[in-house]
């Protein structure tokens, strides 16, 4: 018994030792402090964001707006000083239009760079060709919009025989290849994420190159490729300067793709410095954030969950 | 034909057999460095040819210069001669029409990302069978044969990925199978199997022997003793010995290093 005590006695002196602060704990404590606020002020600022959006757009949307009106009609004319008008039907169907027609050049463009650099190049092309899509993605927006003014306007004009260049075309070409290159690394992510094994498991069935990425590489990897291109969508509902630049700015829901439109940022951009802080039209433009927030939000948020996967059964 | 005992009255049956594949002074490099050096064997028909040897013997490497997976791994060069139904393998212009005639059961068990009807159905739809008749045929038989049907009949529907190791190894003997190919080639196949599984999957390959040629890399010397005609000692990228499976484990070994391999005295 005594000897029994004598032990427990031991190990309770020595808890002190446990229990002991030294540098490396501080340390420790300190990073992990550090690390935390910069975790959190992401959501901080994403919520500042909003509260801030919210607290300029919402009292108008609540006092003023007829929020029926403001979805319907396609007319926006926030400067008529008998009857200002704000409806952004036409703002949605320009952003949409150029949206659509986007996707419809960089779904190809991105997906087919991602399927050779991912799946064909080897060795040094693969990294080339790498650095060279990235580096196009970092190519400035208004850059873009420069090319859409200055090359794609007389190119569209003398090709089709139109009278306008600034037009959906333009601008969804525009922002096609602006999105590609995002878009192509989103989804070469996709496909190395695919093991190899399965890879080699098809090649030793015999399965060409094609087959083993149309039957096993791209089923795999479809989630990941979905979410590239929701994100490319995401991407093209909140870009401004470049869609500023080349639809014409006209506010008119497009019939044919010479059409020239204008996008739900464009108009923010472009109006918000002339209007008056807390007029109607300020309070209408923030709701306009306020919707293309709530948008981007839902398309990002689904892109997030198709990329991780939600699996069937 | 081929007897079911294996062992030494398989390999007087196995002699007289035609040679499946030929390899002639073979030598496999990577970016260089070679990873075995002159290696001439011959894989007769219906037999079981066993490869044993240490880690970095070259086995795997052995393997894939037999169907031509050299072509996609960087940096990998094969020499020398080798032989499929006495056709030289490096000068195909349709590799793949090769590579459907040898069945790959790699180490770890692949459970390609789909159902377990469509890991078996692939190779035959990959060889234009697109009707669902036959094809329900196929996966039943050949899932049947590598002893998984029972335990999956219900479920044809549920991800290959899903199932257990031991299960996913036996799914891809039935995907392999499903190519009807005539060599069978087993890279360590029970590496990531229970003990259990492992005798069932031996089972199935003694059953298959009748059939096609296996040719069965292993980690374990006691399984090419169960199972091989002949076997090859691999070591350090050569191939030391080859010679009847059952001589050799009784002790007729031409080097010493086959013996002690053999007697676990090293590796």
């Amino acid at each position: 018994m005594a000897a029994v005590e004598e032990k427990i006695e031991g190990v309770v002196s020595n808890r002190g030792a446990f229990d002991r602060r030294n540098t490396d704990w501080y340390i420790d404590k300190l990073v992990e402090g550090l690390v935390f606020l910069g975790g959190i002020s992401a959501i901080l600022f994403i919520i500042g964001i909003f509260v801030f959006i919210g607290k300029e757009g919402l009292g108008f949307v609540f006092e003023t707006l007829d929020l029926e009106e403001f979805f319907t009609s396609p007319y926006w004319e926030p400067s008529d000083e008998d009857a200002p008008e704000y409806g952004i039907l036409a703002l949605i169907a320009g952003t949409a239009s150029v949206t659509g027609l986007a996707m419809i050049v960089a779904i190809p463009f991105s997906l087919g760079a991602a399927v050779y650099i991912g799946e064909f190049a080897t060795g040094k092309t693969r990294e080339a060709l790498k650095v060279l899509v990235e580096l196009l993605a970092a190519i400035p927006s208004v850059v873009w919009g420069f090319i859409g003014l200055t090359i794609m306007n007389p190119l569209i004009i003398e090709l089709f025989d139109v009278p306008v260049g600034l037009t959906v075309l333009n601008a969804g070409i525009i922002l096609g290849l602006m999105a590609a290159p995002i878009m192509t690394s989103i989804a070469e992510d996709a496909l190395k994420a695919v093991p190899d094994r399965y890879r080699e498991a098809a090649e030793a069935m015999g399965a060409t190159r094609w087959q083993v990425i149309y039957k096993v590489v791209l089923p795999a990897a479809k989630n990941g490729l979905l979410g590239a291109v929701l994100l490319g969508v995401g991407r093209g509902f909140g870009e401004t300067m470049a869609v500023l630049m080349a639809t014409g700015h006209a506010v008119n829901i497009p019939t044919s793709v010479f059409d020239s439109v204008r996008a739900l940022t464009a108009t923010i951009a472009a109006e918000l410095g002339e209007t008056a802080v807390g007029s109607d039209h300020y309070g209408a433009l923030f709701t306009i954030g306020i919707f293309l927030f709530i948008i981007t939000f839902i398309i990002n948020l689904l892109a997030d969950l198709v990329v991780r996967g939600v699996r069937k059964g | 034909m081929v007897s079911e005992q294996g062992g030494a009255a398989a390999t007087q049956a196995s002699s007289a057999a035609p040679i499946k594949v030929a390899v002639r002074d073979v030598t496999i490099s990577y970016g260089g460095v070679a990873a075995l050096s002159g290696v001439s064997l011959e894989v007769r028909e219906h037999e079981v040819f066993g490869i044993i040897g240490p880690a970095n013997a070259g086995k795997t490497s052995f393997l894939k210069a037999l169907n031509r997976m050299d072509s996609f791994t960087d940096g990998m060069g094969v020499e020398g001669d080798i032989h499929f139904d006495g056709v030289p393998v490096d000068r195909l212009r349709n590799v793949y029409a090769l590579r459907k005639r040898i069945g790959v059961v790699f180490p770890l068990p692949v459970g390609l990302p789909m159902t377990i009807y469509e890991n078996v159905a692939l190779a035959p739809r990959l060889s234009g069978i697109n009707r669902k008749a036959e094809l329900d045929l196929i996966v039943e038989r050949c899932l049947m044969r590598a002893a998984l049907w029972d335990e999956v009949k219900d479920r044809l529907n549920s991800l290959g990925s899903l199932l257990s190791g031991g299960q996913q190894q036996r799914l891809t003997i039935a995907r392999a199978l499903s190519q009807q190919p005539e060599v069978l080639m087993l890279d360590e196949f029970s590496i990531a199997v229970d003990p259990v599984t492992t005798m069932r999957i031996e089972e199935v390959l003694k059953e298959l022997r009748s059939e096609m040629t296996i040719i069965l890399v292993t980690n374990l010397v006691q399984q090419a003793e169960r199972l091989a005609n002949r076997t090859a000692f691999f070591l350090g990228g050569e191939c030391i010995e080859v010679g009847d499976t059952a001589e050799l484990f009784a002790g007729q070994v031409e080097d010493q290093r086959t013996r002690d391999y053999i007697e676990g005295k090293f590796g």
